[in-house]
Order: C-alpha cells, then sequence, then structure tokens
C-alpha cells in the first residue's frame, strides 16, 4: 500500500465493495422473514428450542459471579451475624405456624361450606420454584428467563408469583427454559377485582415495575387509596384470590368517562430472584393443606 | 482454511461468549442504563480487523443467538447486527487506521444506528421505547471502547488469528 500515490490511497480508503449491499439485503430479508414467522404464525418455536437448548451453558456462566457472591456471604458472614439471622427465622417461622394452623382450620371449614354450596372446590396448588437466569435486554419489555422449562412441566399461560403476589406468567416455554412476562409489561392485563367491594376490572402494565393502571373504573366508582387488588379467576389463567397490588392513587377527572387509578404491584418484581410457578392441577394423590406445605407445617 | 486459522475461529467464537455473558451481568443501578451492548462492540472490533471473515452473514448468525439467548423477536438482533457488520466491513479502512479513542466515534454512530433499529422493531411489535434513555447503553459503549480494542487487539495479535 506504501507504493501507491496519495489520491490512489485516497481511493483505497473509500473502496466500497458493490456486491456487499447484495449480501446486506439477502440478510436483512432473511430476518424480516423469521421475523414475521416468529411473530406472526410462531413458526420457528423448533428452531428457537434447538437454539435455547445450545444458550443455556452461557445463561450459567452469567449467573456464576451472582452464586459466588451469594456463597461467599454465606460462608464469611459472622458467626453473630448467624446466630441473629437463625433467631429471626426461627421468631418467624413461629409466627408463621401458628398463622397456618388457623389457615388450616379455616380452609377446612371453608371446603365443606363449599361442599354444602356444591360450588366448585379451589382445587390445592402445588408450586415449582424457577430461578431467574437473564432479563429481557431491552429495559421496556418485562420479561425474564428462568431456568426451568417444558422438561420440568412448565406451560405457556403457567401464573408465576414471587412470596409477595403475583409477578406474572409464562409466554414462552422452551425443553430447558421458559419466558416469562411481568404484570407490569405494557402489553399485558391482569383480571383482577377490589376485595373491598368485589368490583372486577383489568389492571394493565405500564412499562414501570412499581405501577398498573386500572382504566375502566367509571368515575362514580366506589376505589380508595389503600384498597388491596386480587386476582379475579376470569380468563382463567390465574386462580381467584392471590394478592396483586394496592390501590396508590385515585383521581376523578371530570371531563372523562373512567376515573384515572394506578396502583403497585405486592411482588417486587425489579429486584426479583426467583419465582414460584403454579401447577393447573395437583395429583389426586395430594390432600388438602399439606400440598402447599411449608417446612412448618411439617414441624407437628 | 489453516489449522491456525481454524483454532482462531474458536477464540472468536470465546470472545462473543464471553461479551454475551457481561451483557447478563448485574450492574448496579444507575449504570444498568448505559451499560454497554458488548456483543455488538465485540462485532464491531472483529468486522473491523478481519472483514474478510466476520462479515454480514456473522453479524446475522450472532445476532440470532443473542435474539435466543435474551428471549426476543427472532431476526431482531440478527437484522441490526448485520447492518452493524455491514457498516463497519465498508469502512474499516478509514477507522482502522485511527486512533482508538478517535473509533469510538465511529463505534457510536454504529451502535446508535444497532439501538435504533432493534428499538424500531420492538415499536413494531408493540413496545415503543418510552423516552431516550434506550440510546444510553451506545454511550456507554463509545466510553468502553479504547478498552476493548485494546484488550482484543491483544487477544488478536497474541493468538495471531488472521
Amino acid at each position: 500500500m506504501a507504493a501507491l500515490k496519495p489520491s490512489r490511497r485516497i481511493q483505497y480508503l473509500f473502496t466500497v465493495n458493490p456486491a456487499a449491499i447484495l449480501q446486506l439485503g439477502f440478510w436483512v430479508a432473511l430476518s424480516i422473514a423469521t421475523m414475521t414467522l416468529d411473530h406472526r404464525y410462531r413458526l420457528l418455536n423448533g428452531l428457537r428450542d434447538v437454539l435455547a437448548t445450545a444458550a443455556y451453558p452461557a445463561h450459567y456462566l452469567a449467573r456464576l459471579p451472582t452464586e459466588a457472591k451469594g456463597w461467599l456471604n454465606e460462608n464469611l458472614a459472622g458467626r453473630g451475624a448467624l446466630l441473629e439471622e437463625n433467631a429471626r427465622l426461627r421468631e418467624n417461622q413461629l409466627f408463621l405456624s401458628v398463622q397456618l394452623q388457623k389457615l388450616t382450620a379455616l380452609e377446612a371449614e371453608n371446603r365443606r361450606l363449599r361442599s354444602l354450596l356444591e360450588s366448585a372446590v379451589n382445587k390445592p396448588e402445588r408450586v415449582l420454584v424457577a430461578e431467574m437466569l437473564a432479563v429481557d435486554f431491552d429495559l421496556y419489555r418485562h420479561r425474564i428467563l428462568l431456568n426451568r422449562g417444558r422438561q420440568h412441566g412448565v406451560y405457556v399461560g403457567q401464573p408465576a408469583l414471587d412470596t409477595n403476589g403475583v409477578a406474572g406468567q409464562i409466554v414462552q416455554a422452551e425443553p430447558l427454559t421458559s419466558t416469562a412476562i411481568f404484570i407490569t409489561d405494557i402489553n399485558h392485563g391482569l383480571p383482577i377485582e377490589i376485595s373491598r367491594t368485589g368490583v372486577r376490572t383489568l389492571a394493565l402494565g405500564t412499562g414501570n415495575f412499581q405501577e398498573l393502571k386500572l382504566p375502566h373504573i367509571p368515575n362514580n366508582g366506589d376505589v380508595k387509596v389503600g384498597d388491596v387488588l386480587v386476582t379475579s379467576g376470569l380468563g382463567g389463567r390465574f386462580p381467584r384470590g392471590y394478592p396483586v397490588g394496592a390501590v396508590t392513587k385515585v383521581e376523578f377527572d371530570p371531563g372523562s368517562p373512567f376515573a384515572s387509578i394506578t396502583a403497585k404491584p405486592f411482588a417486587r418484581l425489579d429486584r426479583i430472584r426467583e419465582v414460584m410457578l403454579l401447577e393447573r392441577e395437583a395429583p389426586a394423590d395430594i390432600e388438602g393443606a399439606t400440598a402447599v406445605a411449608p417446612p412448618g407445617a411439617r414441624a407437628r | 482454511m489453516t489449522d491456525e486459522a481454524r483454532a482462531g475461529g474458536w477464540i472468536i467464537a470465546l470472545s462473543f461468549l464471553v461479551a454475551f455473558v457481561m451483557g447478563g451481568l448485574p450492574l448496579s443501578g444507575g449504570l444498568e442504563r448505559f451499560r454497554p451492548d458488548w456483543v455488538a462492540m465485540v462485532l464491531i472490533y472483529w468486522s473491523m480487523a478481519l472483514p474478510h471473515r466476520i462479515g454480514v452473514g456473522a453479524g446475522w448468525l450472532v445476532g440470532l443467538l443473542m435474539d435466543v439467548g435474551r428471549g426476543g423477536l427472532l431476526g431482531q438482533h440478527a437484522l441490526a447486527f448485520a447492518v452493524v457488520a455491514y457498516l463497519t466491513c465498508q469502512t474499516y479502512r478509514r477507522i482502522r487506521v485511527a486512533p482508538p479513542w478517535h473509533q469510538a466515534f465511529s463505534v457510536l454512530v454504529f451502535l446508535l444506528v444497532e439501538q435504533v433499529l432493534v428499538f424500531w422493531i420492538s415499536g413494531v411489535i408493540g413496545y415503543p421505547p418510552r423516552d431516550w434513555w434506550y440510546l444510553a447503553p451506545a454511550l456507554g459503549g463509545m466510553a468502553c471502547w479504547p478498552l476493548l480494542f485494546v484488550v482484543l487487539r491483544d487477544v488478536h495479535r497474541h493468538f495471531e488469528i488472521g
């Protein structure tokens, strides 16, 4: 190149490969084809399965630093801190097991009453704990990748909870992994009812982890700040009665037919590490409260 | 291709894997918004250094794997990465001779193109970005480019990838 004259050198710098644009055109067309097939017709799930399984080790690698940090914290925590934590947990466990006794009695009573009324009994649900592998790259889609897939019994539409409330549902299930969408995703709507009044409505995601909106409540609706929202069970995806969030703001605008109501989800979606997936039906051999047996129940 | 060149291929694949893993690492608070798209930057490096090997097709494939890895629409990053690889392959002669901090500006432009494409497609399928923060990763990428360049150049020279 050193032998070239200055003008040739400049020319060399600005050389354009005309065949490249054709090549680009081909790959762009192929991307558009895959996106259309994937989005409109869901035809590429087989390909996705294969590639997702191949990408599985990479996700585990990405989780290593976090796990190492957790491991170090556990192993290097001082004796005092451990004792303190132990005492706190013991107290917490005692509290929960007392509550559970009450709950077992209530549940039995509830079932008896329901059978008297001959209404459908709420089937006890079993849960599957899934850990988060990755968050969606773009900040506006509230989706996470979980380390449980079809092999573990995960199916599309399965409800996901965190320890405080409803978190979301599964939208894609690959053999070893699955993708969950949060209730705060702007494309998610959750059928809920206000537990104080029984008013049924939809809670829509806003793209903000701390906010849901309830756009379909009329201006004369009975809603107050602090009202608790629970799943209504309509739509057939979420079982009835799981806590969703609490109303944080109610504004009545006389100019519009609907009130502007926002709520804050109970689930801490921005710092979630693991979710519990509810299983559709409990196998027949599992009875009543033992189905969701917390450690406290086994102690007695 | 000779044996050394094929060995180089493993190093290139490994660099993409490391970039992918770095993209999934937890970051604290405010930095999260500026998290550079490491995979795109590694792609820019290799298609600048070895345009005859890492071109539009390779960019597309990396993008497709990225879509699967992140659970997005299949083809979204593939398209954006193919365009980024195309831009790099067309301009590598001009960029390669500049010092790294100078290259960072070109990288910024490529990353902006990538972000706009990815978010434009997100918008088409119903997830329009809500504010201008979605362009922040490109700035983070520009800031990190000199570092990434130096590291990858050393890797490149050490393993004599041709």
